[in-house]
């Protein structure tokens, strides 16, 4: 790992070939703008899938118009998908979204970047392990879209790979050798993240005053760090009964399609699903943590106020983390367990939505009372408060052991967490690319572009996800690639005309954010080393950031969020420097 | 690796050298790992109709000998440890390559179990027990290589990085590395053989 290294790589500051400084590079900087741009490839083939179901859902049997042809016969005859390729798109647009995409876009691209940065570090603490990171996703990712080329196809079990369905369906072992890659890039990432977040901090920065967003990305390391093994080790079970033969999932006498299946048995399909949630779970947290760290910062900064209960953003985020651990069985509810571990499972449920509405109220009071700019930053951020609060309430129906009978595996489910993931987590990190892209390249992204992306994304969200909640509540099953093979869905049909529409109009949205992300790379306009006027240590140094960040190692004075202050002429005053009282 | 990035005035922040405190984060993922390993273990052995005793269906002796050989490792690793923090190369060398040479004593005579166990017929394939015990003790046996790699390149790099202020401390941390390899089947051994 890290023992036999020679030198650092930072004792040189020769110029760097073009694969050392591009490819191969042990810069944070570099590596977070590999995972920037990785990721959002890696969301933008995710949202394609998603597409191509859109239109299944919205018309199915018909054939899918331009793309249909260039498919196989295999996977859609005359240009209409077949199930099974549905399932394989349902499969993998989830696992994209969750392992590919944002995960890394969160935690890779924002906390590799931002986070050393925040501290007044010059580097991660293991340059060459960050290195080996990206180095494990890129190829594990590649090998997860290489499925789809396989015989057999992707995996088509969900992103959830239940058994004994994942161990029979074709495709899901190379499913499971993509996650072991991935899930060992992701442990060796909160290894490295953890020891430069507890040991690289510059002097004077003690722990209650470090910035929201690097406590976010502790907490986001811990729960990666803890609770990815055990979904490894589940994976290897897994793989073992698919390769070798195994019955660790299967139990004694499974007849599948009239068939006995040939296998020892003896093993428990539940033990799957509990190891799968128990990393699962914690995962949701891996999701959001990271993008409402991104937000307490922007709102701060876009306030011009310290940031409304501090201690109590950074509590509830710790035992958000704690409590993540005991709360997986509450996706288990109708999988069959005894009804006195369902309630132990519904109260820690309820108990977990008390810090997450903690930390929303704080970040609601910090509004109140600013001077707010409405920068574009300051958009998505304002923009994530109501939308997350939305994905959050409709959670709670879900975690009451009644209600979810009743809810349980409808449209209704897939409303709320995209409500948590999509306006949540996706528009938190949209705007965290506005607010941190002047420190990445020294220039801004276009206003008016940025404007226009924020509302078409915002209102397409909405239009995608809210009829979901109806169709839901009217008993569409989330899982049926014909909605219309069933009566009772008839009615609600047309909603997923709307879904679909307003899906197809959210990639077009996208194409000014595309644009401008690249074209402001080279044409924007050039701005200070701190356009915001923002306080934390990463507007300290020059932008974009030279090898080694600061010019002289900051000293820390005070907390991150110092707006406003009565006695200056500014209204702000940066971590790094001494306090000047006016006289 | 460190001494170039460390803040000059109060580094490390939390006391810890970077090295140290990494491996021990990395052992607690590996707890995690091996502790869901030995939950299923729970789990399948509790929901099962019948369980072999595992004396009944493995070579306890055989098992037993390697759990010395891997006591008697952890022994000289440390000792290695101490040569090294003495700057004494030649006593480093020593102990390291008996480390070394003990971990693949360890392998052969699991080598040597597995095959039996072949020979009859017998594989992981076979019942829930069997595959229990090949996925442990295989996943065990990739973390005695691991170790072997990592104690090799410590025993090649002594060549021209002993002199180095934190030689000793990689040393140390492939040392608990090690160690936890070692508690592990101090685990697996009584699960498997002996209840």
């Amino acid at each position: 790992m890290v023992k036999n290294s020679h030198s650092s790589p930072h004792d040189s500051h020769a110029p760097q070939s073009f694969w050392s400084h591009y490819v191969f590079s042990t810069d944070h900087k570099m590596i977070g703008l590999q995972y920037l741009i990785t990721s959002f490839i890696f969301l933008l083939i995710g949202f394609s899938l998603m597409m191509l179901m859109r239109w299944q859902l919205a018309f199915p049997g018909h054939p899918i118009p331009l793309i249909g042809s260039l498919l196989s016969s295999a996977v859609a005859p005359n240009g209409v998908m077949t199930g099974e390729f549905y399932n394989q798109l349902g499969a993998m647009h989830g696992t994209i979204m969750v392992f590919l995409g944002i995960v890394p876009l969160g935690v890779g691209a924002f906390g590799n970047y931002v986070m050393p940065l925040q501290i007044g570090a010059p580097d991660m603490a293991f340059p060459r392990l960050n290195m080996m990171s990206y180095w494990l996703y890129l190829p594990g990712g590649l090998l997860m879209l290489l499925s789809f080329l396989l015989p057999g196809g992707a995996a088509q079990s969900g992103w959830t790979s239940y058994a004994p369905l994942a161990i029979i369906n074709p495709g899901q072992t190379v499913w499971l050798l993509a996650m072991v890659i991935i899930i060992t890039s992701s442990l060796l990432g909160a290894v490295n993240f953890l020891t430069t977040g507890l040991n690289m901090r510059a002097p004077g920065l003690s722990l209650d005053r470090l910035p929201v967003f690097t406590w976010a990305q502790l907490v986001t390391a811990v729960l990666l760090l803890l609770a990815f093994p055990p979904l490894e080790a589940a994976a290897i079970l897994q793989l073992m009964d698919r390769v070798a033969g195994t019955s660790f999932y299967l139990p004694a006498g499974l007849v599948v399609l009239g068939q006995q299946v040939k296998a020892s048995g003896g093993g428990q399909p539940l033990l799957w699903q509990h190891l799968f949630w128990f990393l699962a779970h914690p995962e949701v947290y891996v999701l959001v943590l990271p993008p409402m760290g991104i937000v307490s910062e922007i709102i701060a900064n876009g306030t011009r106020k310290p940031l409304h209960g501090y201690k109590t953003l950074v509590a509830s985020m710790i035992s958000i983390g704690v409590m993540s651990f005991i709360v997986w069985a509450h996706h288990m509810f109708l999988s069959g367990m005894s009804p006195m571990l369902g309630n132990f499972f519904l109260v820690t449920t309820m108990i977990i939505s008390v810090p997450s509405v903690a930390i929303l109220t704080c970040l609601i009071y910090s509004l109140k009372g600013g001077s707010i700019r409405f920068t574009v930053p300051m958009l998505w951020a304002l923009a994530f408060i109501p939308l997350f609060g939305i994905g959050g309430l409709t959670g709670l129906p879900l975690g009451l052991t009644t209600t979810d009978i009743y809810l349980h595996d409808t449209y209704y489910v897939i409303g709320h967490f995209h409500y948590v993931v999509v306006t949540g987590s996706i528009i938190a990190l949209l705007g965290g690319t506005y607010y941190w892209f002047p420190k990445w390249y020294g220039r801004k992204m276009d206003e008016t572009l940025g404007r226009i992306h924020f509302w078409g994304t915002v209102v397409c969200m909405n239009g995608i996800f809210f009829p979901m909640f109806i169709q839901g509540m009217a008993g569409q099953n989330r899982r049926y690639f014909d909605p219309t093979a069933h009566l009772h869905n008839l009615p609600t049909q047309p909603l997923h005309v709307v879904s679909s529409v307003f899906a197809w109009l959210l990639f077009l949205f996208q194409l000014p954010f595309i644009y401008n992300f690249f074209s402001s790379m080279f044409k924007g306009e050039r701005v200070d080393d701190n356009p915001w006027e923002a306080t934390t240590l990463e507007w300290a140094c020059p932008s974009p950031p030279p090898h080694g960040n600061f010019v002289k190692t900051p000293r820390v004075y005070r907390g991150p969020y110092e707006y406003s202050l009565p006695d200056q002429t500014r209204d702000w005053l940066p971590q790094h420097e001494e306090a000047k009282a006016l006289t | 690796m460190t001494t170039a990035l460390a803040h000059p005035a109060d580094a490390p922040s939390s006391g810890v050298t970077n090295a140290k405190l990494g491996v021990w984060l990395f052992l607690a993922s590996e707890v995690m790992l091996f502790g869901t390993l030995f939950t299923t273990y729970l789990v399948l052995r509790m929901g099962a109709a019948s369980w072999p005793r595992g004396w009944d269906v493995l070579n306890v002796p055989l098992g037993m000998l390697n759990t010395f050989v891997l006591i008697t490792s952890s022994v000289t690793i440390v000792l290695s440890y101490v040569k090294a923090a003495e700057k004494d190369l030649a006593g480093f060398r020593a102990y390291m390559a008996a480390t070394i040479a003990l971990s693949f004593v360890f392998l052969v005579v699991k080598g040597f179990e597995y095959g039996a166990h072949f020979k009859h017929g017998e594989f992981p394939s076979t019942n829930i027990f069997n595959a229990v015990y090949f996925t442990m003790t295989g996943l065990h046996g990739c973390h005695v290589i691991g170790g072997i790699i990592v104690n090799t390149a410590l025993l090649y790099l002594s060549g021209e990085d002993f002199e180095h202020p934190l030689f000793a401390g990689r040393v140390e941390g492939a040392g608990l590395y090690w160690h936890f390899v070692d508690i592990v089947w101090i685990f697996l051994f009584p699960a498997l053989y002996l209840l």
